[in-house]
Parts: structure tokens; sequence; C-alpha cells
């Protein structure tokens, strides 16, 4: 009985013929249009080295100087602040800066193209349940198949560098903040949307004026999530051809520079902490409304 | 029959898949216990017709399940009905498009809700404002409109309080507020007093009964509590099972309820202050008794007979003698129901 022996797999030289074709038709396809798909991401890439770049031209007293700026204002605290500020400085002491800032303005425009994709995506997700149990496997792959896989076609299509890199992060940090806005818009008392449409409220009035404003604070914290996604992602992206503080963290890795790689580490650590703190409060300082009893 | 501001005609509601099919067979008889088990469609209103006159407050009572909530719903059409038809001012509002609907809920009807459906990211002022903002009002103006009923409602100086800060009695007058700064000529009112305690109830219903003095507005009133309906209805409608049981004046219903079921909600009024002289009133005698107004409830009737000693009323309207109404009388009124309909009057299970 060798059918229970042995599992009745394909031929060996079938399945290298399967895989073969796969292969080359994918080579055939990226030969063809990796160039126009690459011109598609163009304007991305622009948009993305000229925010390094003016990151990186901007005197570092006047980005210190907006760091804690732009933590105050969101969080309205000055120690967080401070501790920002203070974060920034430790690392430029110990020759980060020039790295720390392509990974924030990395981190920067991955976030705004998670957000300004994701979440329409979401909105629509929420309308609609058979949309919902269409995308929802899809941000399933996106968030557990193994980032290496994925890597390999974008690589193939557009070659190493800034683009496949910043592909990379918005695919593994993108589904957080569609879920999210999907929930928030969901758990939208159903009241209070009967409310909205009694008083004869069309499509537009009712989301952007009741659903969207209380869906907001599960929208940031989608928000939150897709920042601490990305910077996660840093370093997976250096070994793609991204600058940033990634880079010496793989080096480190591969030389056994312990010094190196911990403090490039930290500094991740610390970027991680600033957005997320900030973030957060200024997410619950949306909420201020819930907060019963005094006046805020 | 257009005296009617709202018409509702010969309406079902009949939740499940099949809805248009099981009409007929409700039609025909077939029970609300029956349709759910043998068709697994729930009975939500049955060929209710019912005339609403404009300026008055008609409300609509029955208990839970008995799809009054699911009726008021109809009229601004947050629920689709099987068929039927709803007529205001001439148009039949199930029969709007989208635009029309949404034109209809935003100048011709606004509505309170029994949990008030206050939005929590929007201050007292702005929740007063929303509907004007969805008209199209320029805010400095509706500001000024939502503040003048925010006023009228005693919530002056709470304009910059999230909902969550204030009590449930004041929310339901922001609530009151929003719906009434739309100058909408219907007002329906979902239970609207149901989650408030006692006393803030009879609070709230004075209000609501003050600005109708003023306003004259078609009022929708839907509640469970009969003592609610007798106080502020012009005219009460009793559902039972999604069907349409009784109508009539609050008078009516106590004097003579339709059936055994009526009757049995009604036994534990306070009928002395529901009943008034007219309804009691009989011929003019020759002796000569108090003069009172005929709205006079008995209870304050009596109070003032006892004061100045007669035991003889002569029921006027205006300066005119229309009637008598002897102590007697008022007793008997008040200690026995009578009933019309079918059955004895004492039990009902």
């Amino acid at each position: 009985m060798s059918f229970f022996d042995k599992f009745p797999a394909m031929e060996r030289a079938d399945l290298r013929d399967l895989k073969k074709g796969i292969d080359s038709s994918f080579k055939e396809f990226s030969r063809s249009w990796g160039e126009s798909i690459e011109a598609f991401f163009d304007p991305l890439f622009y948009f993305l080295v000229n925010f390094e770049k003016l990151l990186l031209a901007t005197p570092w007293p006047i980005i210190i100087a907006v760091v804690a700026g732009l933590s105050y204002l969101g969080s309205r605290s000055w120690q967080l602040s401070v501790g920002a500020a203070i974060s920034f400085l430790v690392i430029g002491y110990l020759g980060m800066w020039n790295n720390t800032m392509s990974t924030v303005a990395l981190i920067s425009v991955a976030t705004f193209i998670c957000i300004a994709l994701g979440i329409p995506i979401g909105i629509a997700m929420s309308k609609s349940d058979r949309l919902q149990a269409m995308i929802t496997p899809v941000l399933d792959i996106m968030q557990t198949i193994p980032i290496f896989v994925y890597l390999l076609p974008v690589v193939m299509l557009l070659g190493i560098g800034k683009v496949p890199g910043l592909i990379a992060v918005c695919v593994y940090a993108m589904p957080p903040i569609v879920r999210l806005t999907n929930l928030g818009l969901r758990l939208v008392d159903k009241e209070i949307l009967e409310a909205a449409d009694a008083f004869g409220s069309n499509y537009r009035q009712r989301l952007f004026k009741v659903q969207l404003p209380l869906a907001l604070p599960n929208i940031f914290a989608g928000v939150n999530q897709t920042i601490m996604m990305a910077l996660a992602m840093v370093v997976i992206a250096s070994m793609i051809g991204v600058k940033g503080l990634g880079v010496p963290v793989l080096q480190s890795i591969q030389n056994q520079y312990l010094a190196l790689g911990m403090m490039n580490g930290l500094a991740i650590v610390a970027l991680a902490i600033i957005f997320d703190r900030v973030s957060q409060k200024y997410g619950k300082r949306l909420q201020r409304h819930r907060e019963g009893g005094s006046d805020v | 029959m257009s005296d009617y501001k709202i018409e509702i005609k010969n309406l079902y509601k009949i939740f499940g898949p099949d809805d248009k099919n099981m009409v007929e067979l409700v039609a025909n008889g077939l029970g609300k216990q029956e349709l759910l088990d043998q068709y697994q469609h729930v009975l939500g209103l049955q060929d209710v017709n019912i005339g609403i006159s404009a300026s008055s407050i008609n409300v609509i009572m029955g208990l839970s399940g008995s799809g009054k909530s699911t009726l008021i719903r109809h009229i601004n059409r947050l629920i689709e009905p099987t068929v039927g038809e709803i007529i205001v001012d001439g148009e039949n509002v199930l029969a709007m498009d989208q635009d029309k609907i949404q034109d209809f809920r935003r100048f011709g009807a606004s509505m309170v809700f029994q949990n008030f459906g206050l939005m929590p990211h929007r201050t007292v002022l702005e929740n007063a404002m929303y509907g004007l903002n969805i008209q199209g009002v320029v805010t400095s103006e509706g500001e000024k409109r939502a503040q003048h009923w925010l006023d009228r409602v005693g919530l002056s100086g709470f304009e910059d309080r999230f909902p969550a800060q204030l009590s449930g009695g004041m929310q339901q007058r922001v609530g009151l507020a929003r719906a009434l700064a739309t100058d909408a000529d219907i007002l329906l009112m979902d239970e609207a007093f149901s989650a408030l305690d006692p006393l803030i109830r009879a609070d709230m219903q004075a209000i609501l009964l003050d600005l109708q003095d003023e306003l004259h507005k078609t009022i929708v009133f839907i509640t469970h509590d009969l003592d609610e309906a007798l106080r502020i209805g012009d005219d009460i409608a009793i559902l039972r099972d999604g069907e349409l049981i009784q109508k009539g004046t609050p008078q009516k219903i106590v004097l003579k309820p339709a059936n055994d079921y009526v009757a049995d909600f009604t036994k534990d009024v306070n009928r002395a202050r529901v009943l008034t002289l007219n309804t009691l009133s009989h011929d003019v005698g020759s002796k000569e008794g108090l003069p009172l107004d005929g709205d006079l409830p008995i209870e304050q009737a009596m109070q003032q007979m006892v004061e100045s000693d007669y035991n003889l009323v002569t029921v006027m309207k205006g300066k005119k003698a229309i009637g008598q109404v002897s102590l007697r009388d008022m007793v008997e009124a008040i200690s026995k129901p009578k009933s019309t309909g079918s059955g004895s009057t004492t039990t009902y299970r």
C-alpha cells in the first residue's frame, strides 16, 4: 500500500517547472512593467527624499525646538516635552543625529501614507459587512506573512532603496489603522446615529459631524499602533537599503559591535517612546468630553 | 378626513425576510404568536389607522412590545414600512425619495428620544444647534436660535458643558431644545420622559405643556405610562400587539374603555383628576348649583363644593349654563368604572 506510506505529492520535475514558471513570468512582468511602476512611485520617492533633506538641512537647535514644541502641543505636558528634547540631545551627542533624522523622515512619511490610505479603507469597511469579510483576511496576511516573502517581489520590481523600504514598512504598519477605524466607526452608539438620521443628516454630515468625531479615540489608537509598527520595521527596512538607525544595528549584528547596536537600538526605543506617549496623551485629550462632573 | 395633520392608513410592519407575503396572512387573522411560531416573522404593526390632529398632543400608548416605538419611527421613516401610507400635509411620507425624506426630517418633523440621543462630543449649545447645522443655517444665526431654546427650557448658563456633565433631566431638556430649534411643525417624542425619575418627569411634562400652550405643534408622544398619557394627551391611542385598540380623549378612555384590556389599564387611574365636569354633565335642572367651568377636573370641583357647602354644580360654558352635576354623580363616576366593551368590568387577566 504505497499510497499510505508516501504522500501523493506532485512529481519533483513538475513542481520545479511550476516554480520556474512563476518565477520567470514574474521576472518577465517586472522587466516590462518595472519602470512604469517605479515611475508611479516617483512622487513618493521625491516626497521622502526631500523631507529627509529638509530635516538634515535644518539646524539642530531648530529641530529640537520643533520636537519639544510638537510634544507639548500633543501632550500638554512639559515633562514629556523636556524629556523629548533631552533624548534628542543625547542622540545627537552620541553621533546618531543624521541617522535619526532619516528614520524620523521614514516613519513620518510612512505614517502619513498609512493614515491617508488606511482611514478611507476603514470607513468603507465599516459600511459594508461584505467588504469587511473581504479585507480582514488581507489585513491578516499583511500582518503575519514573513516580511522577506513580500520584500523579495518588491525588490525585484523596484530594486533596492527607499521606496521599496517604505512600501515594506507601510504594508506592515497599515493594518492597525484600518482595523481600528473600522472598529471605532462600528462602535458608535446606534441611538446617536438614529438621532443624526432623524434630523435629516445626509451621508457626509453623518460621517463628519457624528461618526468620525465619536470614533476618533479608536482611530487615534490605530495611528499610535501604526507608528509603533513602523518603528519596528526600521531595522528590516535597512536590509534593502533604507538609511537610518537600522543600518548601524544591522552592521553591529554582522560584526558583533555590541555598543553600536545598543546605542542605535536605544535611539529607536527613545523615538518609539516619544511618539507613543505624545500620541497617546493627545488621543486622551480628544476624549475629554467623556469625563463627567467638573469642567475641563 | 383631511383635517388631520398626519394620517396613518393601513400600516403594516412585519419584521423578517419575506414580510410582504406575510401581510395577507396577518390581515386574515393570523396572530402574533402563530406568525412567529409558524413563519418566524415578527409582527410589529397590523392595520394601524390613526388620524392625528394638528396643534395637539397625541399620545400613543402601549406596553413594551406593543409596537408604539415602531409606529413613531414610521412617521419620519426611520423604519421602512411593510405596506401602508402615512400622509403628512397631503403627501405620503412612505413614498418620498431620499432627498425628500431628508428635507422632511430637517424641516418637517423633529424628534426627541428616550435615551436622549445627544452627541457626547458636542457641547450643550452645539447639540441644540445640530438640527440647524444640518439645515444649513449659518453659525451665528444658529447659535442665537439654539440659545433661545436653551433659555426656554431653563438651561441658560450650561451652553458650554458636555452632555455627560448634566443630569438626565437636563440632558432631555437639551434634547427638547434641539428638537424645538428646527422649527418643525411636528414633534415626535419617543418615550421622551420615561428614563427620568418621577419628579423630574412631572417637571418636564409641565415644561412641555407650557411650551405647547404657546407653540401649538403637532406632537406625537409615545409612552407606556397611563398617568402621563392622561396628563398631557389631548387624544390617546392605545396599541396592543401592534394593533390599535382604542382612540379617544382621555375622558373617553377612562369612562368608556373599549374592552377589558383598556379597562384593566385604566382601573388604577386617579379618575377624579382625569374626568371633567363636562364629561359628567347632564340636563340642567331647576336647582341652582355652584357655577363652575366645564373643563374643571372633578377633583377640583369637589374641593370647591366642599369649601362653599354646595352639593350641586351648574356646569358653565363661558356665561352660559350647559348642565349640572351632583356630588353623587361625581362619587359614582370616581368609584365605578363603566365598560361598554365585551365582558365584565371587574377582572381581566
